[in-house]
């Protein structure tokens, strides 16, 4: 089952207005920043996908990615652990002034989450944010004399991942901490498009190697010279 | 009463990392919360094999790459660059945080901006205004076998960071055991602060007029003693 889609635009291209999308990627590492920018350029071209809903572990930073869609104007909200990163201007500024909405998820809590949904469990109990006003409202329970929140499943209609070596048939391996969320996203969505640096033919992997198998991949697309999140940030690129 | 003075006198963070450092257990494996919990692992002492975790999804990683020589793939949670030790091993988010909230850690070090006596942490943010932001603190309190922390004992305005009870909103519930400070170590242990060590210049009488709650002891207080040149 050959699942390459030869480019970026292509890849983006059905993802509707009002879609629910986990973007993969951890501060500068593993953000798919060519099909965020896909994402951008169809907005700016036909004004859709709008009122996008966006799962990460931050709110962008610098100009480029998901600061950058921020700032277009295309997301109504934002589930994430960390917006406040060092340059999160984008986000800081909409949020203030009334015009993104935020739902601020642990960061454990949220990887949970989004694996648990991959894996097909409804909720699950955790100990963290018990006691906390992020538990508001969330039932509790007690096991073994220990309080626990009870955290439900996220869902997603899309994913966009990030990997280092890919094949046509889905399998994924990845760059270092460039790992991060990617893998339990691509499990998550109703559908996941990923772009990787290498993309071979079924066998390239060694089957050993592979982190991500197949079956959790819909789309993928070689981005041969990936850009890199941190460092575009730190050359001031605006996008 | 001693002519102390505390904003002139208390230890810098740098004394309070090496006096954490000097606790962490050979064998050990430890996450060390972003910003100045970070500073503790240059203090390690010689001779120990001390395993470091960080959420993004690396364990065993080693100092910061010299300037110039970083490869931004491979980064700890406070977004820093870093090296691999022999050993180092990647994994996702979900494995990252089982090994957190399943007990696997030994120790954890935070910041905070409040402690209570009953164990309580305050660190994520201090009212309803701007931009609220949690990471994993909440997940990292719950997770290691010990909850650490390292603060100075008040605020710039002077205001005691130790309390009965947290005004700020809580990070967890009952998770502190031990907390250094700029002016002492402290156990929580009872719902009570426990004195353990003291900066010897301050006396008793000092120190628990800039602490908010009842410091107890429980034997011998010792005397806080850090290299001066650090």
């Amino acid at each position: 089952m050959d699942k390459t889609i030869s480019t970026v635009a292509e890849a983006v291209a059905e993802i509707p207005d009002g879609a629910q999308v986990m973007i993969g990627g951890f501060g500068g590492s593993g953000a798919p920043i060519e099909l965020i920018h896909a994402l951008i350029d169809r907005f700016r071209a036909t004004g859709s996908p709008k009122n996008i809903t966006v799962i990460n572990n931050n709110a962008g930073n610098g100009y480029i990615g998901i600061a950058a869609m921020i700032k277009a104007g295309m997301v109504k909200k934002m589930i994430c652990s960390f917006p406040r990163s060092s340059n999160a201007e984008a986000f800081n500024e909409k949020f203030l002034a009334g015009e993104i909405e935020l739902e601020l998820v642990p960061q454990g809590t949220l990887a949970e989450r989004i694996r648990a949904r991959g894996a097909g469990i409804p909720a699950f109990y955790t100990p963290t944010s018990f006691g906390t006003e992020l538990a508001e409202g969330k039932p509790t329970e007690e096991f073994d004399g220990k309080m626990y929140v009870r955290e439900s499943w996220l869902k997603a209609d899309y994913a966009l991942i990030k990997g280092q070596m890919g094949d046509t048939v889905g399998n994924m391996t990845y760059r270092m901490a460039g790992r991060n969320f990617n893998p339990l996203m691509a499990m998550a969505a109703t559908k996941t498009i990923a772009q990787v640096s290498e993309l071979g033919a079924p066998g390239s992997i060694d089957p050993q190697q592979v982190i991500t198998p197949g079956i959790f991949v819909d789309a993928i697309v070689e981005v041969s010279e990936p850009q890199q999140e941190e460092v575009l940030v730190r050359t001031g690129v605006v996008y | 009463m001693s002519d102390f003075n505390i904003l002139e006198d208390q230890l810098s963070n740098a004394q309070i990392a090496w006096r954490a450092a000097q606790d962490i257990e050979d064998g050990s494996y430890v996450n060390l919360g972003i910003g100045f919990p970070e500073m503790i692992a240059k203090f390690q002492p010689e001779g120990r094999d001390v395993t470091y975790h960080t959420e993004n999804g690396v364990l065993g990683f080693g100092k910061a790459p010299a300037e110039g020589e970083e490869d931004w793939d491979l980064i700890n949670a406070g977004k820093k660059a870093i090296t691999l030790n022999p050993g180092a091993s990647f994994f996702h988010h979900a494995d990252s945080f089982s090994m957190v909230r399943g007990g696997h850690l030994d120790l954890a070090v935070l910041g905070a901006y409040q402690i209570a006596q009953n164990g309580d942490l305050a660190n994520w943010r201090v009212g309803s205004k701007g931009v609220p932001a949690v990471g994993g603190a909440m997940d990292l309190v719950h997770g290691a076998k010990r909850v650490a922390v390292v603060t100075d004992h008040v605020t710039k305005k002077g205001q005691p960071k130790l309390v009965e009870t947290c005004t700020f909103p809580l990070t967890g519930v009952g998770c502190v055991t031990r907390v250094y400070t700029s002016l002492a170590v402290i156990d929580i242990e009872g719902g009570k602060f426990i004195l353990r060590e003291k900066l010897p210049q301050i006396s008793m009488e000092e120190l628990q007029a800039v602490t908010g709650a009842t410091l107890h002891t429980d034997g011998d207080v010792l005397d806080l003693i850090v290299p001066q040149d650090l």
